[in-house]
């Protein structure tokens, strides 16, 4: 099998999307679920401050979320612009 | 650039060696070192006992040093054997020899550190039980062994089967298939098993009385854990033994692929099922009364624990037993090494995630026995949801395997499938653990509040929705490596 310089170049940058992907969602999915268990566990203490502590635990995942966007801007930057 | 046969297996028994000592002295010596620091502790808190606690001590250590002696025996036979009588596919099977048992013995290895830790730990806070742990002790040790043990049959298997007359490939693929099954996945079972048998001993310091019902949980827990190593050692006797011995690149892959896919697909429902009979038997320590009904609840976890494992058997078995109608080129060799990471990756949290939530279900039934209906309802509900990534994993798997590809067999579009099983694969490990965390924590709160039920409910599934954002996203970057460039 010939294999083009840009075909090189092209294959990498699939093989990098798939890592990058991959390997960037463990950390969110781990983090966001203990933020999440610990305002079930902080819900069950105080019930009635439930909306609050939903209102705390979205702000906290969607900043934790913020590392999975970086992974999938890369592996779309890399499937479809470089 | 050929080589004769002779050098050939020379070079792959050393590497073998290299990789089989290596790996396994990572476990053994893990577990001895936490074994040892826990007896400092223990020493410390009661100096007039340091004869006894060294004494435990070295005793807990001799056996977790057993998976680590197993790797160094399969290192010193691979060093100075000779297996070139053995055919051209020696090489492959030394290396697979070495995998097998040096991956193999990590799990065992870290495992047998626990029960002699908590053994330690529990005879320096109730001094008066002596060495009344001591058997229980050795008994969570020694089923913690059995995956190590799995491993050392198979490297046995690997090492001394006769391949003379046999075409290199696809059989070297049976055999590397058949090491990378039975070494990674032997990790999760004896790990699992070995917090199982930690928290046992834990539970016997703490209550005395409790010892026989403790111990039978921890026997049963232990066992249901070892079911993972039992799949990947099945798999590894087939590929060895009805391994196919002529074929395309297509069987190669296979081959490797089965291997890949239950290795891998072990670790998560290995560990999770040992930490799901750990919290079985912290609860029955914790609320005596519980001791009759721990069991079931127990098992119902692990069974649901069990299901990513078995989606990853699936994989394996239709990767061994399927005719696919794949190219024969680099594009279908690839497209089904995606579908095998896919799986057996994806596998690893969702098993995990499941275990830590069943977990924390028995210890949430030790602080409310009566809502013990409520809780086993919002656990069921929490291990579906934490099946999601693995589910996703099992998808991308089958459309990998399914696929029509009928374009040029270049090497971008062979990568991109690969590709797709990275990100499926490991993007799937997080969500499906932090579903798991976020279930447990679920749980607890309604055994503190069982009234509030239902916004409790309605709060975790929220929150693992949003953790299984990534999952998702690695599930779309799947679909457009597959599917759009």
């Amino acid at each position: 099998m010939d294999i083009s310089g840009v075909d090189l170049v092209k294959a990498a940058s699939f093989v990098g999307a798939g890592i990058a992907m991959g390997l960037g969602a463990i950390g969110p999915g781990i983090g966001e679920g203990f933020v999440g268990g610990k305002a079930c566990e902080a819900i069950g203490r105080n019930p009635d401050e439930a909306g609050l502590l939903t209102r705390t635990m979205l702000v906290a995942q969607a900043v934790s979320e913020s590392t999975g966007i970086y992974s999938l801007v890369v592996a779309l930057l890399l499937l479809f612009v470089v | 650039m050929l080589f004769d046969v002779v050098s050939m297996v020379k070079a792959g028994q050393f590497v073998g060696a290299g990789i089989c000592m290596g790996f396994g002295a990572i476990g053994a010596a893990y577990g001895e070192g936490l074994v040892g620091g826990f007896a400092n502790c223990a020493v410390g808190r009661r100096a007039e006992q340091a004869g006894p606690y060294t004494r435990n001590m070295l005793i807990g250590q001799a056996v977790a040093e057993t998976s680590g002696i197993f790797a160094l025996m399969v290192a010193v036979l691979l060093v100075f054997g000779d297996f070139s009588g053995n055919g051209v596919c020696a090489w492959a099977s030394s290396i697979a020899a070495g995998i097998c048992m040096g991956l193999g013995a990590i799990g065992s290895g870290v495992g047998a550190g626990y029960p002699a830790l908590d053994a330690l730990t529990g005879s320096a806070r109730q001094p008066a039980l002596g060495s009344s742990m001591t058997t229980t002790m050795l008994i969570g040790q020694a089923v913690c062994q059995t995956p190590a043990i799995f491993a050392l049959v198979i490297s046995f298997m690997l090492m001394f089967k006769n391949c003379a007359g046999i075409a290199a490939w696809p059989y070297n693929a049976a055999l590397l298939g058949a090491g990378l099954a039975m070494g990674i996945g032997a990790i999760g079972s004896g790990w699992g098993g070995g917090m199982a048998g930690g928290a046992a001993c834990e539970g016997i310091a703490r209550q005395p009385q409790m010892k026989s019902s403790l111990t039978t949980v921890m026997l049963v827990g232990q066992a249901v854990a070892q079911t993972p190593a039992i799949f990947a050692l099945l798999v590894a006797i087939m590929l060895i033994s009805i391994g196919p011995t002529e074929g395309t690149i297509l069987t190669s892959a296979a081959l490797l692929g089965a291997g890949i896919s239950i290795g891998f697909g072990a670790i998560g429902s290995g560990m999770g099922n040992g930490v799901n009979a750990a919290g079985a038997c912290q609860a029955i320590s914790r609320e005596t009364s519980t001791s009759k009904d721990m069991m079931t609840f127990m098992l119902v976890g692990q069974a649901v624990g069990q299901t990513p494992v078995i989606f990853a058997l699936v994989i394996s078995l239709m990767l061994m037993f399927v005719n696919f109608s794949l190219p024969g080129t680099i594009v279908g060799f690839c497209a089904l090494m995606g579908a095998a990471i896919s799986m057996g990756v994806a596998a690893i949290g969702s098993g995990y995630g499941n275990g830590v939530t069943g977990s924390s279900a028995c210890l949430a039934v030790a602080i409310k026995p009566s809502g013990r209906s409520a809780i086993m309802t919002l656990m069921l509900v929490a291990q579906a949801v934490a099946q999601t990534p693995a589910i996703f994993g099992l998808l991308v798997a089958f459309i990998l395997m399914f696929g029509n590809y009928s374009g040029p067999a270049t090497l971008p579009a062979a990568m991109a499938l690969i590709a797709a099983g990275f990100s499926m694969g490991f993007g799937g490990i997080g969500p499906g653990i932090g579903n798991g965390i976020t279930g447990a924590a679920a749980c607890e709160a309604v055994g503190v509040q069982p009234d509030e039920r239902g916004l409790i409910m309605r709060t975790m599934l929220v929150a693992q929705a949003v953790a299984q954002s990534t999952a998702i996203y690695a599930l779309v970057i799947a679909f457009v490596l597959i599917f759009v460039v």
